[in-house]
């Protein structure tokens, strides 16, 4: 038989839970609210008519679309070069001792102690020499540089929790070292992985003063499209439902997310 | 038919240290040799050499007489059993035994086949499709035994593969990979600290210490024959005195005793089992305590100048605590400057 447990009620607990639903949901929800409302009229606490009018001015502008799939095309391109540098690069520092390994490794992390938008504007100064500004290689060159941290930092602690054991009996019944490295050790690693992998698309995605200072006007994605709208159109809706479009990929990052934590692989990944 | 021969192997890591000091063996075909040494004798470190795991300093290591020596692991005919089994924890069981044969480019139908038989060998048939974290402790070993024999390697390296296992199970797998080396005839070399594993498995024992060889006997003679007072007092119990000898006797802490050698100094070794206790009054020992162990009993005796020695009694409940005894050795042996001089 079950023991019955009087549980108290944990008031510090749900207060905290509901300031922080207040915090996070509530300015999503007002965003939410304004995508579909069509007369939103002072001192109204709710709006005068929701309807679907803005989400049809917004989706017939073809600068829309176009910004989608620039924003899709740069993320996976990015993210793609990204895990073709990166992961190798992780591998090294986590399996090889070379002269100025550390160095170079917190050097990352240098890059992201510092205020982003100046070292931005220096690098735009580089990039208008070598005729880089207004193209979508320039943005992918600039959101590369901001993948690097945790596509270098989050493989590294993943390779190093593989037992290199489990490495060296791959190598024992005959496997190359590049066949262990993508039969054993990447499979291991796997889980944390696409979080890194995940974490950078999303991240490249949202990404909008580099892509403004480097890519304006020429390359527009999701985010920089919404600033323009929201300084030069009177009309809040524009902005409202461009949010909601651009949360579409953090929910598909969140239910991956939700698939790889529950799966349990994710902490093994960490070696837990 | 797979001899391996090492000659000469020296591994020097960096910042100086010598874990393996010029080592030579050879290992005859279908013969299982132990390798036995306190931890950081080099066992591990000479079985990775043979391995392709370490690149061995100076030396040659050859398998049927070819020279293996800077091979890479998977260019080897080796087969090496870690003590942390290291089981692939993605692959379920029988993937973890295939890879290997994949890799080979066996073709389906074999492959299942040569799973299922060294499954049968290591009697876990019919848990291919088991993941490796549903099996129990002896289970992944065995399974790690498996991935290596599947592979019908020349030589088989095993390092401390029931390291990690309860002294019950221990017991049965010792027999088990006793059992399945001898039936397969393949050439074996097996690191262990755990001397009764080594007296009771292996066709030759290695007395590995500080890199080097201090003995290679078979099991019964490393016992009884110790060429070295490190080898006796590693091996079994062994109880072992410095003194010195004077006209052919061996005096120190109230003993003397016949020893026929050279007058200098000396260390005696006489086994627990092989002293014989007598009640005196005024005796040359103290009884100390004594264990009784069902089948017979130890006891110990403190001699004066603070020395204890060990002695094995078929009737412990003959001796208590305060007692004062003799002690008749029935048989010794002597060590000066680190080598057997005299054994009777
Ligand atoms: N990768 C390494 N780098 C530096 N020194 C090492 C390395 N591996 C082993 N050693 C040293 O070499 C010596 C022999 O180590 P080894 O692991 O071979 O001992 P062992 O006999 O297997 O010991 P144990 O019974 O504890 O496993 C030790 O002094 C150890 O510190
Ligand atoms: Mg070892």
């Amino acid at each position: 038989m079950a023991t019955l447990v009087s549980r108290r009620i944990d008031w510090t607990g749900i207060v905290f839970a509901v300031l922080l639903t207040i915090a996070i949901i509530g300015p999503l929800l007002v965003v939410g609210i304004w995508a579909f409302t069509n007369v939103w009229r002072f001192p109204s606490i709710i709006p005068q008519e929701f309807g679907l009018r803005w989400w049809s001015a917004t989706l017939a502008r073809a600068d829309v679309w176009s910004s989608i799939s620039m924003s899709l095309t740069l993320a996976s391109v990015v993210t793609l070069l990204s895990a073709i540098i990166c992961l190798p690069a992780a591998y090294a520092f986590a399996r090889l001792d070379f002269p100025g390994r550390d160095i170079l490794f917190f050097s990352f992390l240098a890059g992201h102690a510092f205020p982003k938008f100046g070292l931005l504007v220096a690098i735009a100064a580089i990039f208008l020499q070598l005729n880089l500004i207004g193209t979508f290689w320039g943005v992918v060159l600039i959101q590369l540089v901001g993948t690097l941290l945790f596509m270098i930092w989050i493989p590294v602690a993943a390779f190093q929790a593989v037992d290199r054991r489990m490495e060296e009996a791959a190598r024992d019944v005959g496997a190359g070292p590049f066949r262990v490295f993508w039969s054993i050790t990447l499979p291991q690693a796997g889980p944390t992985i696409a979080a890194a992998l995940l974490l950078s698309f999303v991240g490249t995605f949202y990404e909008t003063e580099g892509a403004w200072l480097i890519g304006a006007p020429q390359v527009r994605t999701l985010p920089v499209l919404m600033i323009s709208f929201i300084n030069n159109q009177p009309v809040i809706q524009f902005g409202a439902v461009l949010s909601v479009l651009l949360w579409i990929p953090s929910f598909i990052a969140l239910l991956f997310a939700r698939r790889v934590v529950n799966s349990g692989s994710f902490a093994r990944g960490f070696g837990g | 038919m797979s001899v391996l021969k090492i000659s000469s192997v020296s591994k020097y890591f960096p910042g100086g240290t010598k874990a393996v000091d010029s080592f030579s063996l050879d290992v005859a075909d279908g013969e299982l040799v132990c390798l036995l040494g306190p931890s950081g004798s080099g066992k591990s470190t000479l079985l990775r050499m043979v391995g392709g795991f370490e690149d061995p300093s100076s030396g040659l290591i050859t398998i049927d007489g070819e020279d293996i020596t800077h091979l890479p692991p998977e260019r080897r005919p080796t087969g090496m059993v870690f003590q942390s089994h290291a089981l692939w924890t993605h692959m379920n069981v029988f993937d973890n035994l295939a890879f290997g044969l994949k890799l080979r480019r066996t073709g389906k139908s074999e492959i299942r086949e040569k799973v299922e038989a060294v499954l049968d060998l290591v009697g876990l048939a019919g848990y291919g499709e088991r993941k490796t974290h549903q099996l129990s402790g002896g289970q992944q070993q065995r399974v790690a035994l498996a991935r290596s024999l599947v592979l019908e390697p020349k030589i088989l390296l095993l390092d401390e593969p029931f390291a990690s296992l309860d002294q019950h199970l221990r017991e049965r797998l010792r027999e088990e990979v006793r059992d399945i080396q001898q039936r397969l005839k393949i050439t074996t070399l097996f690191v262990t600290h755990g001397q009764d594993e080594a007296l009771s498995m292996a066709d030759r024992i290695v007395v590995m210490r500080d890199g080097r060889t201090e003995q290679i006997d078979r099991p019964d003679v490393v016992y009884r024959n110790p060429q070295t007072p490190f080898v006796a007092g590693f091996i079994g119990t062994m109880n072992l005195i410095d003194g010195e000898v004077a006209h052919g006797r061996f005096h120190r802490a109230g003993l003397s005793l016949d020893l026929p050698i050279s007058d200098g100094p000396a260390i005696l070794a006489m086994r627990p089992e092989a002293l014989d206790l007598s009640l005196a009054d005024q005796g040359q020992a103290v009884v100390h305590r004594v264990t009784d162990y069902g089948t017979h009993g130890l006891v110990d005796l403190d001699l004066p100048e603070a020395i204890r020695v060990k002695a094995m009694v078929d009737h412990p409940d003959r001796f208590s605590t305060g007692q004062s005894v003799n002690l008749a050795p029935r048989a010794v042996a002597a060590f000066r400057d680190g080598r057997q001089v005299f054994r009777s």
